[in-house]
């Protein structure tokens, strides 16, 4: 690791003014990807902005339809959160699925989606339960706010506070663990809104990053059933192809992961 | 057997420190003054070397210095050896490359080192390797050996033209030709078998400390045999005579062979603080760990075997290629020949068996002994190969091996090989019954109404271990003999010392090899302490590998213990005023037979340091020692059979059941044994499932960091259902055979066997990852 300046944040406001006043700042929440990058010299922020211990950025709260996820918010506490568990309980088993305990004690939501990794699990969830994701300047879409690999709407020192997401109707997620880091080789969070809407998202499997699944949507639109998949095609091609797992692979995947979220979802 | 005597469960002595975080690793060890090493390693797996500038380098903050491969060159540092001679089957010596530890002109994997940079600590180090610079110019690299093989491939040494180190051959051909000519079915496999990354918990190490008034070195390092890392550091590699260098193996945490050899960091760190006059430290990380640590397996392989009409094995023969990577590690040279082909006959009666092996260069990492060497390339082909002869002839796959076993003992191979004794019946029986082989045909069927695809596999293996009768080895073309010693401290007081040869490092030896000195002795563990690891303490030693310490080690501690015995006896008697031959030991007192008469054990003890009275002519003091050199290998052996699902819309499998039926000769501490299976069959499940080291084609590697290379952990496997079967070794006075490395060998096998049965598919590669099992379902 290389020479670098670090600062606990005590707020949010605190956080911004520190990442204004250095070159190469980084905000660091559960250091899961960055501090790796780091110890790998790979990565040379002149300061590190810990946002991690900032008491307003932490905690889960369920509040009629909608359950806000504050961005510092770890992964363990997610998975054991009785308002998510209540609320979104395919949300809270996606957080226990998350790497591994370790992984799951440090990482945070807010970490995970600002680096929108294209195996992470978050994406999924919350592209698939069109949560909104509200920063210190503003409120974004989850549509909006993926942008392709590592890349995401958020502006230069702007900084994730909290998720909501709406309460679906019904929600389910299946997670193909990629053997070795426990990302998802496949994944895939299907929901149905309360008003209706039929969303599917899949992380993992493009290359461009976590994706909504039309055609599957589409099929589950006419019978929500793991059966209704059954003949839906996905296309191999703009897949991930790697060690563990082919395009081909990957799209069969996306298929049977959509069918069991489907069948967890009820 | 006592509380704490042999067969005991007795907890282990030395897990209170490493449970703790007291153990003391070489990382751990901090020297006045001492300076850090970084190493600067090619990114090229294949490059001519133009021109180090390490200029600027020299003028950073904390530099000491920057040492080039030029240099080790200048001052005539020794190459690295291969220390087991192989004679191609044209009657050629092996044809190796040099090896020097760092390259001065070409580099011929990626992480190579070519220059180290010494500095006052290790982020300086670090800084300062970034500044150097140096010039490579790319050659064409070949990563797999079917590539390295052909004609026009590029050429790794000029020494061995076409990449062949060499072309092996053992057994008959002719018998085997003749028995194939009159076969009535043969059965045909194509296998490979993957390259491993070994990945022990602590990553290599090492500290050099030069005493310049002394001329004398001290190396701290991470060794499974620190003298002989003293033997080949000082007789081949020019560092300093033996009496002028002191390795010391401290706490190792893991090794599983890849930290028998010699390393070109140790070798550097040595001749480094010579030349800076100051102790020099290297420990590595996980990405050096990947690169460097010397690989496992890596064999392409093609079986045929031949049947008569009764089924019965009438001919075997075999090619291997074996990949050696870029350079031939220390012993990497007896793995794909004398470990491998010579078990070649597995639990089997096989009257004709030839088998050629040839060595192949690649620009990749070294590949030398890892858990098994050569022992789990053998098994894993056996017993895929029974399997799939048991599908082809249609019989059941535990029957066709039953029919085939091993009955007398002792049994000569044609493959070197003579087996002292075994039951493979009983392992087979212990084994299906626990795992109830009769009912599995209906839990299939229930399985299938679930829409699950229920496998069954079986692995019979058996392994040569309790390495080595030092005669037969010397003549087979090893360069050290591999025999151990031991002596007996006795203190004045009765507390006792052990000093072994062998080298713990993680075995629990600081607790077994106690047990047997309270089994004798009647003393308490507490009283008995076990050194190792330090040439100047323990005089010489062969180390541990090869499943070797029990059967090896601890009778070299069984043989000093009956010379410190005997003495202590004439002791006893002197003093009781009885006859030497009416003493007998019982918890810790020396008694004469049939009376009230006894002496505690540390009574004698103080006798012999006191020396007031002693039988006329005996020298005080009680201390022994003895050489121990076996007569013949151990041959663990046993059963395995595993039961499992495979998942057909994903190709994921889960284990429902595991079972192990071992035969180790006598066990020393149960506790420790089952924990010894346990890890090696999940480095069995590891090879068969998840683990795989891989190259690209320009010999990049791909799997250099845990997000890649998939190791197993703790939910990857299941809980294991281990028993015991037992005929006792008649070649050690304790019939031990040895339990380190079975786990690793059989498991593979069984783990293949059972996907493929449940798939119904016989071709499927290791690792059987869900995507190659997806699309091994779906092929048409």
């Amino acid at each position: 690791m290389y020479q670098t300046t670090y600062h606990r944040a005590s707020s949010v406001d605190e956080a911004a003014s520190l990442f204004g006043k250095s070159s190469e700042a980084k905000f660091l929440a559960g250091g899961q990807t960055l501090l790796p990058v780091m110890k790998q010299r790979l990565a040379s922020p002149s300061d590190v902005i810990d946002l991690a211990k900032i008491k307003d950025m932490i905690g889960v709260e369920a509040s009629g339809d909608t359950l806000t996820i504050k961005a510092a918010t770890t992964h363990y506490d997610v998975a054991t959160s009785d308002a998510a568990k209540k609320a979104i309980p395919a949300l809270a088993y996606l957080a226990s699925l998350i790497g591994d305990p370790a992984v799951r004690y440090r990482g945070t939501i807010g970490g995970s989606i600002a680096n929108n990794d294209p195996a992470a699990d978050y994406p999924a969830a919350l592209l698939a339960l069109d949560a909104t994701v509200k920063t210190n300047k503003r409120s974004i879409a989850a549509g909006d706010f993926f942008k392709g690999l590592f890349t995401t709407a958020l502006e230069d020192g702007e900084i994730i506070t909290a998720v909501s997401f709406p309460v679906p109707a019904k929600a389910g997620y299946a997670k193909m663990r990629h053997p070795a880091s426990r990302f998802a080789l496949t994944a895939v969070f299907v929901a149905q809104t309360k008003s209706g809407e039929i969303r599917v998202a899949a992380t993992g499997a493009s290359q461009s990053g976590v994706m909504r699944v039309g055609a599957i949507e589409a099929a589950l639109k006419a019978n929500w059933s793991p059966s209704a998949i059954d003949s839906v095609n996905i296309p191999a091609s703009g897949l991930l192809a790697d060690i563990h797992g082919t395009a081909d692979y990957r799209a069969n995947l996306v298929k049977v992961m959509a069918q069991r979220a489907v069948a967890a979802a009820g | 057997m006592g509380v704490e005597g042999i067969g005991a469960r007795v907890v282990r002595k030395e897990d209170k420190r490493f449970i703790t975080g007291k153990g003391r690793y070489v990382d751990d060890i901090k020297l006045t003054g001492m300076t850090h090493a970084h190493f600067i390693r090619s990114p090229h797996a294949h490059a001519k070397v133009k021109k180090i500038d390490s200029s600027a380098a020299l003028k950073m903050p904390g530099v000491v210095a920057v040492l080039t491969g030029q240099q080790l060159v200048d001052d005539k540092v020794g190459n690295l050896i291969c220390g087991w001679a192989i004679t191609s089957k044209d009657g050629s010596p092996m044809k190796m490359g040099a090896w020097p530890a760092m390259a001065p002109e070409t580099v011929r994997f990626v992480g190579q080192a070519v220059a180290v940079v010494i500095a006052d600590s290790k982020n300086l180090a670090r800084d300062a390797a970034e500044a150097v610079v140096v010039d490579y110019e790319e050659l064409p690299a070949v990563a797999d050996m079917q590539s390295a093989i052909k004609a026009g491939a590029p050429q790794l040494h000029p020494e061995a033209p076409g990449n062949q180190v060499y072309d092996w051959v053992i057994g008959d051909d002719g018998a085997v030709s003749a028995a194939f000519s009159k076969a009535a079915n043969v059965v045909k496999l194509d296998v490979t078998n993957n390259r491993l990354a070994p990945n022990a918990m602590e990553p290599r190490a090492a500290i050099a400390d030069y005493d310049a008034a002394e001329e004398h070195f001290t190396l701290y390092t991470t060794s499974q045999n620190p003298h002989v890392a003293r033997l080949v550091l000082s007789a081949f590699y020019n560092i300093a005579p033996e009496h002028k260098l002191r390795v010391i193996a401290p706490d190792v945490g893991g090794g599983f062979g890849s930290k028998i050899f010699i390393y070109p960091e140790e070798m550097v760190a040595l001749w480094a603080s010579k030349k800076v006059g100051r102790p020099v430290k290297w420990t590595g990380d996980r990405t050096e760990a990947f690169l460097t640590d010397a690989h496992g397996r890596d064999h392409v392989t093609h079986a045929e075997m031949a049947f008569d009409a009764n089924n019965k094995i009438i001919g075997l023969k075999v090619k291997t290629y074996a990949n050696f990577g870029a350079y031939m590690s220390l012993f990497s040279s007896s793995v794909p020949t004398y470990l491998y082909a010579t078990l070649l006959s597995g639990q089997y009666n096989i009257p004709a068996i030839h088998a050629e092996v040839i060595g192949v260069y690649t620009n990749t990492t070294p590949v030398d002994a890892y858990r098994g060497a050569g022992r789990p390339e053998a098994s894993y082909l056996i017993e895929r190969l029974m399997e799939t002869a048991a599908r082809q002839l249609k019989v059941d796959p535990a029957a066709l091996r039953r029919t085939n076993f091993i009955t007398q003992f002792p049994h000569q191979t044609p493959v070197i090989m003579a087996y002292d004794t075994g039951d493979f019946n009983a392992s087979l029986d212990a084994a299906m019954k626990a795992i109830d082989y009769a009912g599995f045909a209906n839990r299939k069927a229930q399985a299938k109404s679930q829409g699950k695809l229920r496998g069954i596999g079986v692995s019979c293996y058996i392994e040569a271990c309790g390495i080595a009768p030092s005669k037969a080895v010397g003549s087979l073309g090893a360069g050290v003999g591999l025999w151990e010693s031991a002596e007996v401290r006795v203190n004045p007081v009765g507390t006792i010392e052990i000093l072994t040869g062998s080298h713990s490092h993680g075995q629990g030896h600081e607790t077994t090899f106690c047990q047997l000195v309270a089994d004798r002795l009647g003393v308490p563990i507490s009283q008995v302490s076990i050194v190792h690891g330090d040439t100047d303490k323990v005089q010489f030693g062969m180390g541990t590998y090869g499943s070797r310490s029990a059967a090896v080690g601890l009778t070299a501690i069984l043989k000093a213990m009956e010379k410190m015995e005997s003495k202590a006896k004439k002791i006893a008697a002197h003093a009781l005023e009885a006859s030497e031959a009416d003493i007998v030991i019982e918890n810790g007192e020396f008694k004469v037979t049939g009376t009230d008469k006894a002496i505690a054990f540390p009574m004698v003890a103080l006798a012999a340091y006191t020396a007031h009275n002693l039988p006329d002519g005996m020298e005080p003091g009680l201390k022994e020692s003895a050489f121990y050199d076996p007569t013949n290998f151990t041959f663990p052996a046993g059963t395995y059979i595993c039961e499992l699902e495979v998942d057909p819309g994903t190709g994921k499998t889960s284990f429902v059941n595991f079972v192990a039926a071992d035969d180790f000769g006598r066990l020393i501490n149960p506790m420790i044994v089952e924990g010894q299976v346990h890890g090696g069959l999940v480095q069995g499940i590891g090879q068969a499932l998840l683990e795989h080291a891989i190259y690209d084609a320009n010999g990049q590697p791909v799997t250099a960091s845990f997000m890649d290379y998939a190791m197993p952990r703790a939910d990857d496997v299941p809980s294991f259902n281990l028993s015991h079967t037992t005929t006792l070794c008649p070649g050690n006075p304790l019939g031990i055979k040895g339990c380190g490395e079975a786990g690793a060998i059989g498991a593979s096998a069984a783990v293949i066997n059972a996907i493929t049965d449940a798939i119904g598919k016989n071709n499927l590669e290791m690792p059987a990852t869900p995507d190659r099992v997806w699309r091994t379902i779906n092929a048409a």
